[in-house]
């Protein structure tokens, strides 16, 4: 059964890249009572351990979500800004965005002959302000704000801003709490500033100096009309990492998660991701080097107010997790 | 002057020598210890009291430039850049070739000899050459050889309102910054890091900030400044004279905002102008530093600079004081025990 109160939570929370402090407190305070010990790095990852004589295994699901940084107000209250992460301006486009004391904005145009000279640069966020004045009593340059679209679950579906990745915290924090009988020591790692660059996957790896690394993301998939070509659907199972542009999953961790799913008749697909990574890429290349995989959720929409999972999709990568880390 | 001797010497990423030369003597008096790694960092350290935190400040000490890449058989030179550079700004332009700093000019075809689409565009890198007087490729081998470096030709200038024209503001600024800064007592230990190769890929700050594994690092350098005509105010960066300018975000660093808050707010209490450097694509030494091992917390403060990445950057020494002011203001501000890590 889908824990709807928690999604709903970790969905709706804000948190772009390099302002996770919010999301990270509403996961320490869901995971305290389930790990043998939780700490904070230097960059604001969050680590908790559950300890065991076996492996080594890091588990990384991204805190951060895309989002903006305002970088001018105008004479008239109006507000430039510039991206964190990848924020395509045609889905930007009068979305509304969200800071983080909760004012709310929307993001308008300068008038433009061609819709296709659509760009960051022409765009604004209009707070309803009038002045200047007026504004900065509200929102600063260097403040973020994330978009907003509330969470909708309905039958299979789920539909929200940010499942990119807080649907991998879900699944991590749902793995942490069905931990039974784990021979190994698991490190779950919320990571921060993955839509930036793996950045905190690279420092958090450095530190929990893993055995294995697993990352949980999500990934685009095939079947939309008139897609791309790609063979992973959305509600068809979890899907097993083949590679993306930061990884080529380890054949070991590779066949370990192929041959859990088969075991316990857990509903998988392979997956071959062109353009995108995820902190796989930075965790295998820590130290001597780390086999590294990635359990993702298929996705539909990445990157926009209306990100889509199945259900179906999050309980089977859930429990090819639990499943891998009791191995 | 510091700043002009900085300046008026020639160091492309990976050839660092005359630099690395002029700094060391100048710190030599100031610090507990000098080493040179085994990148061409410069690492000097000075002693703070115990309980304190290490705190890294790195400035790099190469500049953008070009290289010697081949020599036709007129004796003229083809180049290949070292570093970002607008090749629109690169024909006429005085250089110096390698160490015995040949004189050389940037030349192409003349105007009259052009034909109509060729005026029209901007001139490619492969359509210039280093001209350097010689009359054969015989005569130019005798002083040149491939891989020399090559810097740009221009002096040290001050002019305007207590305004600098020079190149390589970006970043021996920083340097000169941190150079001044050694020269002052703290209780808190300084890791001085004059870095090579930020101008291709901060590479030297990578090896540099592993090897110093800092408590908190700071990053001193010349950034973007737009301030100028047809540049609309939300694209300036940072303005001229307005002072210092901290880092929020470029393309390598989300920078901590409660550090880079703090420094801000501590210019503002004492007086000392100070700006937010507003995001922009590049990045500098932070990237790599603040991504270190466990990670490492890193702001950035910078002098502004027209004209970047040109033989003529210009600069505010008003701008500068306040860089050197800030940081001694920060450095003095922390406290026993902040910052360390376990």
């Amino acid at each position: 059964m889908i824990n709807k109160d928690l999604l709903k939570k970790l969905l709706e929370t804000f948190g772009p890249s390099g302002n996770e402090e919010t999301i990270r407190e509403v996961i320490r305070e869901e995971i305290k009572d389930y790990a043998d010990e939780i700490k904070v790095d230097a960059l604001g990852n969050l680590i908790a351990i559950k300890k065991g004589n076996g492996k080594k295994i890091m588990v990384a699901s991204h805190m951060d979500e895309i989002g903006i940084m305002v970088t001018n107000i105008d004479e008239n209250g109006f507000l430039r800004f510039t991206n964190i992460g990848g924020v395509s301006p045609f889905t930007a486009l009068y979305q509304r965005v969200m800071f983080a004391d909760g004012t709310m904005g929307v993001v308008g145009m300068e008038k433009l002959d061609e819709m296709k000279d659509l760009a960051l640069s022409k765009m604004f966020i209009d707070i309803g302000a009038n002045s200047k004045e007026e504004a900065v009593k509200r929102v600063n340059v260097g403040d973020v704000a994330c978009f907003y679209a509330p969470f909708i679950q309905d039958g299979d579906y789920i539909m929200s801003k940010a499942l990119d990745d807080r649907i991998g915290c879900y699944v991590a924090i749902e793995a942490l709490k069905a931990l039974k009988d784990c021979p190994n020591e698991v490190h779950f790692v919320f990571t921060v500033q993955e839509e930036v660059g793996l950045r905190g996957a690279k420092t958090a790896a450095y530190g929990v100096d893993p055995d294995m690394g697993i990352a949980i993301d999500v990934t685009m998939t095939g079947d939309t009309p008139k897609a791309k070509t790609m063979d992973v659907k959305m509600g068809k199972g979890t899907a097993i990492k083949i590679k993306d542009r930061s990884v080529l999953a380890h054949p070991t961790v590779k066949k370990l998660m192929i041959e859990t799913a088969k075991e316990n008749n857990i509903p998988y697909q392979l997956e071959i991701l062109d353009a995108g990574g995820t902190d796989s890429g930075a965790i295998h290349l820590t130290k001597s080097g780390v086999p590294s995989g990635v359990i993702s959720v298929p996705c539909r929409y990445v990157h926009s107010p209306s990100e889509m999972v199945s259900v179906k999709d999050v309980e089977s990568s859930i429990e090819l997790l639990v499943k891998v880390l009791e191995k | 002057m510091l700043l002009k001797r900085l300046t008026d010497a020639c160091g492309m990423p990976g050839g660092e020598g005359e630099v690395r030369e002029i700094i060391i003597e100048e710190i030599k008096p100031y610090v507990d210890d000098i080493k040179i790694d085994r990148l061409g960092n410069v690492i000097a350290t000075k002693n703070g009291k115990p309980g304190y935190p290490k705190v890294m400040i790195a400035a790099h000490m190469d500049e953008v430039g070009l290289m010697v890449k081949s020599i036709d058989d007129g004796g003229f030179i083809k180049f290949a850049q070292a570093g970002g550079l607008d090749e629109r700004i690169l024909v006429s332009k005085p250089v110096l070739v390698g160490k015995n700093k040949i004189q050389g000019v940037i030349g192409a075809k003349a105007i009259h000899l052009q034909e109509k689409d060729e005026r029209e565009t901007p001139l490619k890198t492969k359509q210039l050459y280093i001209d350097i007087g010689a009359k054969s490729k015989e005569d130019t081998e005798k002083l040149v050889k491939l891989g020399d470096y090559v810097a740009f030709d221009s002096e040290y200038v001050e002019f305007g309102n207590n305004l600098i024209k020079a190149k390589a503001l970006d970043d021996r600024a920083g340097c000169a910054a941190l150079i001044e800064t050694l020269k002052h007592n703290y209780d808190v230990t300084i890791v001085a890091a004059f870095t090579v190769q930020e101008e291709i890929g901060l590479r030297g700050a990578t090896v540099a900030a592993y090897n110093i594994n800092p408590d908190i690092a700071l990053v001193l350098e010349g950034t973007l400044c737009s301030d100028v005509s047809n540049v609309p105010e939300q694209s300036y960066i940072t303005k001229m004279g307005d002072g210092p300018a901290i880092s929020l975000m470029d393309s390598r660093t989300l920078f901590p905002k409660n550090l880079a808050k703090r420094i801000f707010d501590l210019a503002v209490k004492n007086g000392v102008d100070i700006q937010y450097r507003l995001p922009s694509s590049g990045g500098n030494d932070a990237g790599a530093i603040h991504t270190t091992r466990e990670g490492i917390p890193c702001a950035a403060i910078s002098v502004p600079c027209r004209y970047i990445h040109s033989p003529s950057c210009v600069m505010s020494k008003d701008d500068f004081e306040g860089l050197k002011k800030v940081i001694k203001l920060f450095l003095e501000d922390i406290k026993e025990g902040e910052y360390i890590r376990d």
